[in-house]
């Protein structure tokens, strides 16, 4: 929850702050494999939501913005990441 | 400085006190000439400010708003169907919390198409949660848009203020306006100062999205802040007053209410008119009083059960109409009396608890209220009461000016 003086002041606040999340909207989610990843930055390059964050040996996620659009994972030239639905036993539940 | 003003030319002399740094407006009757004179104050110097062309109402409140949360002062006018387009706009510059001044010449709707005064335009935007604040001159025009961009800017209120300004009985006609000096404006309203701003160094999201956990209470605070603004208008008008030596009452501006049996409510022009019949039915003996709404929006509440619940008939008079319930002053006046304890010490034998509410319906359309009109009212409410006092039943059906 916002601090109350930010509320009285309306719902125009300082970035990155963003008022509520949207990932619960999606149906299906990335799953990465850090092991297959070379670190190219197509992804981070090409999702829509900026989920991803630059790291020294591979990608890593956040999911609290994605869509589920898939887009990254088209792009991946590693196959590094999968698209799973959302609630499938295959959903690694530990990558939320 | 003496000067002969009509409303629209007052708004804009407030407009280039008030040193507004941008304006964007689309013309539309009768509101245009304010922006005309605001226009030409531009062109030849005497004001300092941006002047934005836009395509329609919608986009100048658009504008409006954009360049408000840069930081700076800013002003638009409309009217009647200008205003209904502005909708939108309306909900979403009184959510960011952005405190602009908008003068609106109350304007009747169509269809039938017509351009003259009611406060249907004004009215039909109650729930937008922007201040509305009722002029009676133009004098209260320009000093009341001063007193805007004071209590818009609040750090307590932080909301837009409409002033509402009866289209051609105040917006063409003249009247002899004090117009006070730079200097003095400049005192009672310093430069505008942002909390934030757009600022390419602190970057900001206006207007963020809000899902269900977090919107009520931005709604909460929007709510908060507008109960606020009650004490808030009071005390600019105070302030005001203190300083040009002319106040308008706040929320609310009584005329001889203090012993009146009848009271009339209305709010705007007419009540220039009423305060004649006022002073004509007292030289008959008639106890009668004029309650001039000055605040729709903060809705005084409070002060209305003060000046009103002694009455033994609260007559109200609307320019405008709830199509299927009737005028929405009188349900709003309704509102607040409901409830409210009865008067402690009975004033005169009309005394019976809760005034009896009557809601009238006239000057739709520009149709011209006369002080025949207005002592009709008087009458039918004083019969009322001297039939109740005769032993009858008190009841009064109000009336529609047709
Ligand atoms: S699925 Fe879409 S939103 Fe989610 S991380 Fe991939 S590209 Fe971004
Ligand atoms: S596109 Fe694939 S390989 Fe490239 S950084 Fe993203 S996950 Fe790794």
């Amino acid at each position: 929850m916002l601090a109350e003086d930010t509320l009285k002041r309306g719902p125009n606040l300082a970035t990155p702050y963003l008022g509520f999340t949207t990932g619960s909207w999606r149906t299906e989610r990335p799953v990465l494999d850090p092991e297959r990843c070379n670190n190219c930055l197509a992804c981070w390059l090409f999702c829509p939501e900026g989920c991803f964050s630059r790291g020294d040996q591979a990608v890593s996620l956040n999911l609290d913005f994605c869509k589920g659009c898939g887009i990254c994972v088209a792009e991946c030239p590693r196959q590094a990441l999968t698209l799973v639905e959302e609630g499938a036993a295959s959903a690694r539940l530990s990558e939320r | 400085m003496r000067a002969y003003l009509n409303g629209n030319e007052a708004v804009a002399t407030a407009v280039r006190l008030a040193r507004t740094e941008v304006v964007a407006a689309y013309p539309i009757t009768p509101q245009s000439t304010i922006v005309e004179k605001i226009a030409e104050y531009i062109a030849d110097g005497s004001m300092a400010a941006d002047y934005i062309r836009v395509e329609s109402e919608h986009a100048a409140l658009a504008a409006c708003y954009g360049a408000a949360v840069t930081g700076t002062r800013v002003f638009t006018a409309t009217s009647s169907q200008g205003l209904a387009y502005m909708y939108e706009m309306l909900h979403y510059v009184s959510g960011c919390r952005v405190p602009l001044v908008m003068a609106v010449a109350n304007r009747g709707l169509a269809a039938p198409w017509t351009i003259w005064a009611d406060h249907q335009d004004a009215i039909a935007c109650r729930d937008t949660g922007w201040i509305q604040l009722y002029v009676e001159t133009a004098q209260e025009a320009l000093d009341t848009c001063l007193q805007a961009y004071k209590i818009a800017a609040h750090a307590e209120v932080l909301t837009p203020v409409m002033v509402c300004l009866d289209g051609y009985v105040l917006s063409h006609t003249e009247e002899i306006v004090d117009v006070p000096e730079q200097e003095a404006v400049d005192r009672f309203l310093p430069p505008y100062q942002a909390a934030y701003a757009v600022d390419p160094e602190r970057p900001y999201v206006f207007g963020v999205g809000a899902g269900p956990e977090l919107y009520p209470a931005f709604k909460y605070h929007q709510q908060q802040a507008l109960l606020r603004a009650q004490e808030v208008i009071k005390e600019v008008d105070r302030e005001f007053g203190a300083q040009f030596d002319r106040t308008y009452g706040g929320l609310v501006d009584p005329y001889y209410c203090d012993d009146a049996d009848v009271i009339l409510v209305l709010m705007g022009a007419t009540a220039g008119t009423a305060r004649e019949v006022v002073d004509d039915l007292r030289r008959q003996g008639e106890r009668v009083g004029l309650l001039r709404l000055r605040s729709f929006r903060p809705f005084p509440v409070a002060d209305l059960r003060a000046v009103l619940t002694a009455a033994g008939v609260v007559a109200v008079l609307d320019r405008d109409c709830s199509f299927g319930y009737e005028g929405v002053l009188a349900t709003e006046v309704k509102a607040a009396l409901y409830g409210s304890p009865a008067p402690v010490a009975s004033r005169s034998e009309s005394q019976w608890g809760q005034p009896l509410v009557a809601g009238f319906v006239g000057g739709l359309g520009g149709r011209d209220i006369g002080p025949a009109d207005l002592a009709g009212i008087y009458r039918q409410c004083l019969e009322a009461l001297r039939h109740r006092d005769r032993g009858g039943e008190l009841v009064l059906s109000g009336g529609w000016q047709r």
